[in-house]
């Protein structure tokens, strides 16, 4: 943070409760102020002001308040509201989860120190997200592809291969025909230390590291900084991007263990607690860190999150993924099954959703087939899904050809088109025409969602390649 | 009473406590702190009085000035309105990004209508004449669309002294003056009124006419009348922004309000870019000349969050006033209600369910009643309307939390969102077994009259399909469609039918996206004429395989997209082939039997 405080200093501390103290006897304190707070043995935390009266203040101490009391701890007001700085350096760095540099380098020299709480994009200035990112992998591209400038969040489990996933895009993702000024904003929040050495050496052995920023809070870091980690990844990629026009990818990782974060200060502050003792305020919260993503006319660079958070006990209805889900435009969701079968990655495509994929597909940008392709290959896996769970119920005696062929389909379907290396990278045309080559295993009077010109034109039936001719 | 000074004594997010402030009155606007944030009184005590703050607080500090206006939160309403973008307290948006840039920042004082722009005025009483609120004393063509009736506020009464000859002027300029007991009064273009007290009307009408929304699982099935309440609940992913922007797009409104209550910034973009583009389906010009949309999006502050709904309503009723059919759209109330929560909690009120304060019921009928149709006021009669439907997030999809259950005892359309039909892309995911709409009764007459008698029919038939297949489905579940008899599979194939090829409708599909009543109707007869004929077929012993393998199948599949224009064409051609293809079949099962 700054180092200028030239705020007033008290040693009027009244209390300690859990992540919060409250100070007496303050003057001139401003709400949303950072607070510089000493310890005992002479250890230097950051803190907020959370609620400030006549005569009073609350702070939240983002380091903990372990080793605090209430006689010789000192806390200074400094006077401003946190903030980071900013500069170009600050690629290929990594930083804790308050942002000190942890890796051994010099302290950013700051090109300019910018409020980590942001300010919101004007809904008139935001230019609505229409550019394809090809991830590579087959699931995401062909079904529920992302753009740039979206906030798209994994949904996933414990125990899920969501890093890999996350790194493989990470790794992956571009626009295809275009070289551009990229960055990587990587937030950890309460991950291992293990985790944060798997994405700290996967960047590092494609040579990528110069072109990431890392901020990494671990497990067992405190918990309450993780309130302000992803704000300071959200700065920093806001710099690159409007002010260097780059184009950044930030990864915030685990959602969940950011909300819990909030619950904490909810619970130490007494306030109502609203769904599993979640603040109400959460959804809010949470915009406030989702809603900084997005492009904005007249600048060229772009912010796209990608958010992973695991659902406790895979339930998609808990308040962290739900709310979540209200506010990111879509979801991706891995599913414990798929993994236990081996595919990977594990993406069930039936509940995951890309809400700006219409725009972001189609003639000049995908291919013209891609909406239909992609709603037949949905409707046919669906169909085949709610198969299965029929034939464990009566047997598969009783389906009819038909239903055998969505069956088999369905098979198919996930050990081909979902399932692929974690390096292979597949283009939109081999996804599509993989699309195809599934499609063709169903008699042709079942394509119903795709445009009869489409399936003159595509379906491998008429296109005339020997090998796929005798597939059909 | 303005200008009077008060001190902050205490800042908790977007509440801030005033001391000094006797006299002050309830939702009373002020000013805090040295920035001049825009507030609002919600809580008096003695001479301290509780204020939500409109703006990010941070950097308030204790013993800043409190400035007290005197006037509650009001919205500036006459011509500029229309096309334009505001925040939830009627601040425009390009104004802001022009004065502040790409991104929002406090303390941003702007007026809402343009204060330079000049507009073509044509008065139409004269010198002399008696008017009374709500008459109208002229005429601006604010849009191509629209136009806008300049009307007495519904307070002055008296004798027109002066009127503003035809010609150009600006919002503020005096157009008249009218003589009244109390005196004189100047009247501008534009008038002011507070967001949170409903404008008066003559008295309420019962709604006759329906909403025609282009959507034909609504229109058909669960019709939205003019002046009627509505609403769309479902959890995320289920559709319903998507279903909002449709009804905002279709709806035969004269003017539509659409609220972006603490949703994404993103669909704002989306519908600034898309509505200049498309065009009226009626008039062929851009559905924005007809648009008013109130953008607070979710990380814009809360309090102005809970104040759009009110700033969305209030424009609704100054064109209702006008004799204009008006349609809000509130994306989401949900949102909306979760601001209250959340200053409720703040002013360490008593929650009642869920942390929802105890008024959340009567916040939320009291603004759903401010939809309706009525005869509004002025001497001469007219009648308007103001269509609400609000949009509900319910945690985890549950129908049975708050929100969802207080909007469900006010509101008289219910469009249930269903996240199954939702993953199997089945769009719109509304559940037809679920939903309602209890203004049918009212409505019916008109559809009998207006597209045909056979409606009603038609469309009790097609529910009754449906109806019928869930109760085959449960068989099916338990043991297999193989114990079904060709009857009841041809009972599965009708449903199939109406689900498939005419309640699924593309949103996004050039043709598809619109659907007019006439075309909804020749639709549905193809398809109970094929099940019709399907039935009777089976019963005379034909295989039921070689009657969905018929051509036409094909060809109902595709009727969906015929143009409006070539629609009644298609489905007459379809008709006749349905029924020279159950004739052959009759022939050739018959000449394989003998």
């Amino acid at each position: 943070m700054s180092t200028l405080i030239t705020g007033r200093e008290y040693s009027t501390v009244r209390e300690i409760a859990g992540p919060l103290l409250f100070v007496e006897r303050t003057t001139g304190v401003a709400y949303g102020e950072v607070v510089k707070v000493t310890t005992p043995s002479g250890e230097e935390r950051t803190g907020q002001v959370l609620e400030v009266g006549e005569g009073f203040a609350v702070v939240q101490v983002f380091e903990g308040t372990s080793g605090l009391d209430v006689s010789t701890t000192m806390v200074k007001f400094a006077g401003e509201t946190l903030k980071f700085p900013v500069s170009m350096d600050i690629m290929g760095r990594i930083f804790d989860g308050s942002g000190k540099p942890v890796d051994g380098g010099p302290e950013v020299i700051p090109e300019d120190e910018w409020d980590i709480h942001g300010a919101p994009i004007n809904p008139y200035a935001r230019a609505y997200p229409s550019e394809f990112i090809q991830t590579g992998l087959s699931s995401i591209d062909g079904m529920n592809t992302l753009v740039r400038g979206q906030k798209l969040p994994l949904f996933s489990g414990s125990g899920l291969p969501h890093n890999m996933v996350a790194a493989q895009i990470a790794r992956q993702a571009k626009v295809p025909g275009k070289e551009e000024e990229f960055a990587v904003v990587f937030a950890a929040m309460g991950i291992t230390a293990d985790e944060a050495r798997f994405f700290r050496e996967d960047f590092e052995k494609r040579g990528a590291m110069d072109k990431v920023v890392m901020f990494v809070n671990l497990a067992d870091d405190p918990a309450i900084e993780r309130l302000i980690t992803p704000r300071l990844a959200l700065t920093s990629a806001e710099y690159l991007a409007f002010q260097y026009d780059m184009h950044v990818l930030v990864i915030l990782t685990d959602m969940t263990n950011y909300a819990e974060a909030l619950r904490e200060i909810s619970a130490a502050r007494e306030e109502v607690p609203g769904r599993r003792g979640y603040p109400g305020y959460m959804y809010t919260d949470l915009a406030t860190i989702y809603e900084r993503a997005g492009r904005i006319h007249g600048r060229k660079g772009s912010v796209t999150q990608m958010p992973i958070l695991t659902m406790p006990h895979d339930d998609i209805t808990h308040p962290v993924p739900d709310l979540t889900g209200y506010i990111t435009e879509g979801q991706i969701y891995l599913e414990r099954g798929l993994h236990m079968r081996g595919i990977y990655p594990p993406i069930n495509v039936l509940p995951s959703l890309s809400r700006l994929m219409n725009e972001g597909i189609g003639k000049g940008k995908t291919r013209e087939d891609h909406r239909q392709v992609a709603d037949q290959l949905y409707y046919a896996y669906a169909e085949g899904r709610s198969l299965r769970e029929l034939v464990a119920v009566i047997g598969e005696e009783a389906l009819t050809e038909r239903d055998r062929q969505y069956l088999d389909f369905a098979d198919r379907y996930e050990r081909e088109f979902v399932n692929q290396g974690p390096y292979e990278d597949r283009d939109i045309e081999t996804t599509l025409d993989l699309g195809w080559k599934l499609l063709s295993s169903l008699p042709e009077g079942e394509l119903k969602r795709i445009d009869p010109a489409y399936i003159k034109k595509y379906h491998p039936k008429y296109r005339g390649k020997p090998e796929a001719g005798k597939e059909a | 009473m303005s200008g009077k000074l008060g001190t902050i004594v205490r800042i908790a997010g977007p509440v801030v406590t005033a001391s000094g402030m006797l006299g002050a009155q309830m939702y009373e606007l002020v000013m805090v702190g040295e920035e001049k944030l825009i507030g609002e009184i919600i809580r008096v005590e003695g001479e301290r009085a509780t204020i939500q703050v409109y703006e990010e607080t941070s950097g308030l500090k204790p013993g800043g000035p409190v400035e007290r206006t005197g006037k509650p939160l009001s919205v500036e309403l006459g011509p500029g309105i229309i096309g334009q973008i505001y925040d939830g307290i009627q601040r425009p948006l390009p104004s802001a990004r022009k004065l502040v840039g790409d991104f929002f920042r406090r303390g941003v004082a702007i007026p809402p209508l343009d204060r330079e722009k000049k507009w073509k005025f044509t008065p139409k009483v004269k010198v002399g004449s008696w008017v009374t609120g709500g008459d109208i004393l002229g005429e601006v063509p604010e849009t191509p669309l629209v136009n806008h009736r300049i009307m007495v506020p519904p307070d002055v009464e008296g004798k027109v002294k002066r009127i503003a000859d035809e010609g150009e002027y600006r919002v503020a300029d005096e157009i008249a003056v009218v003589e009244t007991p109390r005196g004189d009064v100047s009247l501008p273009m534009y008038q002011t009124w507070p967001v949170r007290r409903a404008r008066p009307y003559k008295r309420k009408l019962p709604p006759t006419t329906p909403l025609i929304t282009g959507q034909r699982i609504i229109d058909v099935f669960f019709p939205m009348a003019k002046g009627g309440q509505g609403s769309i609940p479902g959890g995320f992913g289920t559709g319903k922004t998507v279903m909002l922007h449709t009804i905002a797009q279709w709806a035969d409104a004269n003017v539509i309000v659409y609220v972006g209550c603490g949703e994404r910034g993103n669909e704002m973009a989306e519908v600034l870019e898309r509505f200049p583009k498309l065009q009226d389906p009626r008039s062929g010009r851009p559905l924005m000349e007809r648009t008013v949309l109130i953008a607070n999006t979710s990380n814009m502050p809360i309090a102005a969050r809970e104040a759009s709904i009110y700033t969305g309503i209030t424009i609704c009723e100054y064109f209702r006033d006008m004799g204009y059919d008006v349609a809000l759209q509130a994306d989401s109330t949900s949102r909306w209600a979760e601001a209250l929560r959340e200053i409720s909690g703040r002013l360490e009120e008593m929650p009642g369910e869920e942390g929802y304060p105890a008024y959340l019921g009567s916040r939320l009928s009291e603004f759903y009643e401010r939809a309706g149709r009525v005869e509004v006021l002025g001497s001469e009669p007219r009648v308007g309307s103001i269509s609400v439907v609000g949009a509900v997030s319910p945690p985890g999809g549950d129908f049975s939390e708050p929100v969802t259950q207080n909007t469900l005892r006010i509101i008289k359309v219910f469009w249930g969102l269903d996240k199954t039909l939702a993953e199997k892309r089945h769009f719109p995911a509304i559940n037809w077994l679920t939903s309602y709409s209890l203004y049918w009764e009212n409505l019916e007459e008109w559809f009998r009259k207006n597209v045909s008698e056979e409606w009603p029919e038609l469309r009790a038939k097609a529910m009754e399909l449906l109806q019928r297949e869930e109760e085959l489905q449960e068989i099916v579940r338990l043991v297999g469609p193989d114990a079904l008899s060709d009857a009841q599979r041809a009972i599965l194939e009708g449903a199939r039918m109406i689900r498939e090829d005419f309640l699924m409708q593309s949103a996004y599909h050039p043709i598809d996206s619109y659907c007019s009543p006439e075309k909804s109707y020749h639709m549905l007869r193809v398809i109970i004429k094929f099940y019709e004929r399907m039935k009777a077929a089976v019963d005379r012993g034909i295989p039921i395989k070689e009657i969905i393998n018929l051509p036409v199948v094909e060809e109902i599949a595709r009727m969906k997209l015929a143009t409006i224009q070539e629609a009644v064409k298609v489905c007459t051609e379809i008709e006749k082939h349905i029924d020279e293809q159950f004739e052959k079949l009759y022939t050739t099962v018959r000449r394989v039997v003998a």
